[in-house]
C-alpha cells in the first residue's frame, strides 16, 4: 500500500448544472473536452451526472489508458446507453473474457478479406444502379443505408442482407439516434429519441422474425447457409435456442461497431475532398491509373491505394466517428500523477488527441500528406492518432473498414463526379447524441464522369 | 530482422498467423508465439504484412542490414 496521497485531477470550469456537465456534454462534447485540455492539461475531469470522468489526452497518459487490462479498466459498465439497443447479454452486457472470446470474429480475418472486398463492390455498384444524368443525394442517408447493406452482407450473409430493405436502414438509424447522453441519468428517460430508438428495435424484431418465418423447415446446404440459418439451426431438446428477439439483439451488435463509424468516414472523405480540389484530383488520377488495365475493384481494394487512403486517414483524424472512449476504474489507480478513484469513469478522447501539436504540425488542416513517407505521422504516434483507439482493444475491424472505404470510393470516385449542393462550412457532425452523425441537410450533386 | 511482440497487447486474433504461418503461431491460445525470432530472408515481405495488418499493433521489427 502506498502512504503518499496523489493529489486529484484537476477539474474543468463550468458544470454548476444539476447534473454537472451533463447538458454540456450533450450540447458541445467537442468543446467541453477542448476546456478539459486546455485549462487541465494531459489529466482533467468533469462530472457527468454526478461521476467523475478523468478525462485524458496526450501519449503518455494515452499510452496508459490503452495498455489497462480490463481487469483495471473495465468497457462493461462505460456505454449503458447501448444496453437498451443491444438488449440483454449481448457484447457490453457480458462480461471481458466472453467479449474478449466474440471479438476474435472469423470474418473480419484475413482469408475472409477477399470475399468481403467483392460483396461490397457489388452492394456499391446496386446502389448506384441507374445514376444517369445529374442527381442530388443525401450524404448521411445514402451512406447509411449503404453500409447497412455491405456490413449485414459481410457481417451476416449475403442471404440476409437480400431480404433487407430501406427500412432496415431507417430503423437502424433511430437505435442510433437513441444514444443521448441523458442515459447517465436514466437509460429510459421519457425522451423522444429514446421512445423512438425503443420502438426502433420492436421493429427490428418483427422484421427479422418476418425473415425468419420464410426459412423455418429450411435445409440449406452447408455453402449457402447464412449467419442466421446457423444461429436457427442450433437446438436444446429440439427446441431452437435462440429468440427473434436475441437474434436481432447479436445482429445488431454485429453490425453496430462498423456501421456508424464507416458511414461518417465515408461521408467526411467525400466532403474534405470535395473541399480540397486539389487532393480530389489526385486521388482521382489515382485511381484512374489503377483501374486503367479494367482490374477488379475487389483486387485493388487489397492493395494499396497511397493518395486515397491517405485521404481516408485525414478525415479519421479530423472527423473521428468516435469521440470520446469510456471505461470504468475498478479500483483505486493512478495516472500522470494524479488519482484515480474506483468507479471514475476513464476517458481517452480521439476528437482531442488527433488534433495535438507538435504531434501533428498544423493539426487542424486537412493534409493527407503527413501519411506519406517520410512523414507517417499515424505510425509515428500511436497513442495521439488514434480514430481506432489503440492498444488491446484497438477497432478490430480497422482493416476491414480501410478496405470497405477503399472499394467505395474506387467506384464513387472513379464513375461519377461530384459537387456540393450547400455551403462548405454548413457540412457538419450533429453532436447531440454519443454516437455522431451528420447533420442535416448534407446534399451533394453527383453525375458520371462521361457525362460531365 | 528480428521480431518483437508486446505482451501487454497482443490479443491472439491470428491476423499475422495468416499473413505468415510459418513465422507466427497462435491457434487456440490466447497469445501468439513466435517461430523464429529472427526469420528467413524470404519471410521479410509476410512478416511486414504481418505487422501492418496485427489489429492491436503488437507486433514490430528491428531491420538490420
Amino acid at each position: 500500500m502506498t502512504t503518499v496521497t496523489l493529489p486529484q485531477p484537476p477539474y474543468v470550469s463550468g458544470g454548476e448544472h444539476e447534473h454537472g456537465h451533463l447538458e454540456e456534454l450533450r450540447r458541445d462534447p467537442i468543446g467541453l473536452m477542448r476546456r478539459v485540455h486546455e485549462e487541465c492539461g494531459a489529466v482533467g475531469s468533469f462530472d457527468l451526472a454526478g461521476r467523475r470522468v478523468v478525462l485524458l489526452s496526450g501519449a503518455d497518459v494515452n499510452e496508459w489508458y490503452f495498455r489497462s487490462p480490463d481487469e483495471l479498466l473495465d468497457q462493461g459498465a462505460a456505454y449503458p446507453f447501448m444496453t437498451p439497443i443491444f438488449g440483454k447479454g449481448v457484447v457490453f452486457d457480458a462480461p471481458p473474457e466472453r467479449r474478449a472470446e466474440m471479438l476474435k470474429n472469423q470474418s473480419l480475418r484475413g482469408p475472409q478479406m477477399r470475399g468481403h472486398a467483392e460483396v461490397i463492390a457489388a452492394e456499391v455498384a446496386r446502389m448506384v444502379a441507374g445514376w444517369d444524368g445529374e442527381r442530388q443525394i443525401d450524404l448521411l442517408d445514402f451512406f447509411a443505408e449503404l453500409t447497412i447493406y455491405t456490413s449485414s452482407a459481410c457481417l451476416i450473409g449475403k442471404k440476409f442482407r437480400d431480404q433487407l430493405d430501406g427500412r432496415f436502414a431507417e430503423l437502424y438509424h433511430d437505435l442510433e439516434q437513441g444514444t443521448d447522453a441523458l442515459a447517465y441519468v436514466d437509460p429510459y428517460a421519457p425522451i423522444e429519441s429514446f421512445r423512438r430508438r425503443d420502438a426502433a428495435r420492436v421493429e427490428l424484431v418483427t422484421l427479422v422474425e418476418a425473415i425468419m418465418a420464410t426459412r423455418v423447415g429450411d435445409d440449406p446446404p452447408a455453402g449457402d447457409a447464412d449467419l442466421l440459418d446457423l444461429l436457427m439451426s442450433v437446438t436444446d431438446d429440439g427446441k431452437p435456442r435462440f429468440t427473434a428477439d436475441e437474434i436481432t439483439g447479436m445482429f445488431i451488435g454485429t453490425m453496430f461497431a462498423g456501421h456508424h463509424t464507416t458511414s461518417g468516414t465515408a461521408a467526411w472523405t467525400l466532403i474534405e475532398l470535395l473541399r480540397h480540389p486539389a487532393e480530389m484530383a489526385a486521388v482521382v488520377a489515382e485511381l484512374d491509373a489503377l483501374y486503367a488495365d479494367g482490374s477488379a475493384v475487389s483486387f485493388q481494394a487489397l492493395r494499396e491505394i497511397p493518395r486515397l487512403e491517405s485521404a481516408i486517414k485525414e478525415a479519421l483524424r479530423l472527423h473521428p466517428p468516435l469521440i470520446l472512449l469510456l471505461r470504468v476504474a475498478t479500483e483505486d489507480l493512478e495516472v500522470g500523477g494524479y488519482a484515480v478513484r474506483k468507479g471514475d469513469l476513464v476517458a481517452a478522447t480521439p476528437a482531442i488527441s488527433n488534433r495535438l501539436t507538435p504531434d501533428f504540425p498544423d493539426a487542424d488542416a486537412f493534409d493527407p500528406e503527413r501519411y506519406l513517407e517520410p512523414r507517417r505521422e499515424d505510425d509515428l504516434n500511436p497513442w495521439t492518432w488514434i480514430p481506432f483507439g489503440g492498444g488491446k482493444h484497438r477497432c478490430v475491424g480497422a482493416a476491414f473498414a480501410l478496405m470497405q472505404l477503399k472499394a467505395i470510393f474506387s467506384i464513387l470516385l472513379r464513375d461519377y463526379s461530384w459537387e456540393m449542393a450547400q455551403p462548405s462550412e454548413s457540412y457538419r457532425n450533429d453532436h447531440s447524441k454519443m454516437v455522431v452523425q451528420l447533420e442535416q441537410p448534407c446534399a451533394v450533386l453527383v453525375r458520371p464522369r462521361s457525362a460531365s | 530482422m528480428k521480431i518483437t511482440v508486446d505482451r501487454d497487447l497482443c490479443q491472439g486474433h491470428a491476423v499475422c498467423e495468416t499473413e505468415a504461418p510459418e513465422v507466427f503461431k497462435v491457434g487456440r491460445s490466447d497469445q501468439v508465439e513466435v517461430l523464429m525470432d529472427t526469420p528467413d530472408a524470404a519471410q521479410y515481405d509476410a512478416v511486414r504484412m504481418a505487422v501492418k495488418y496485427c489489429p492491436t499493433h503488437a507486433l514490430s521489427i528491428k531491420e538490420e542490414s
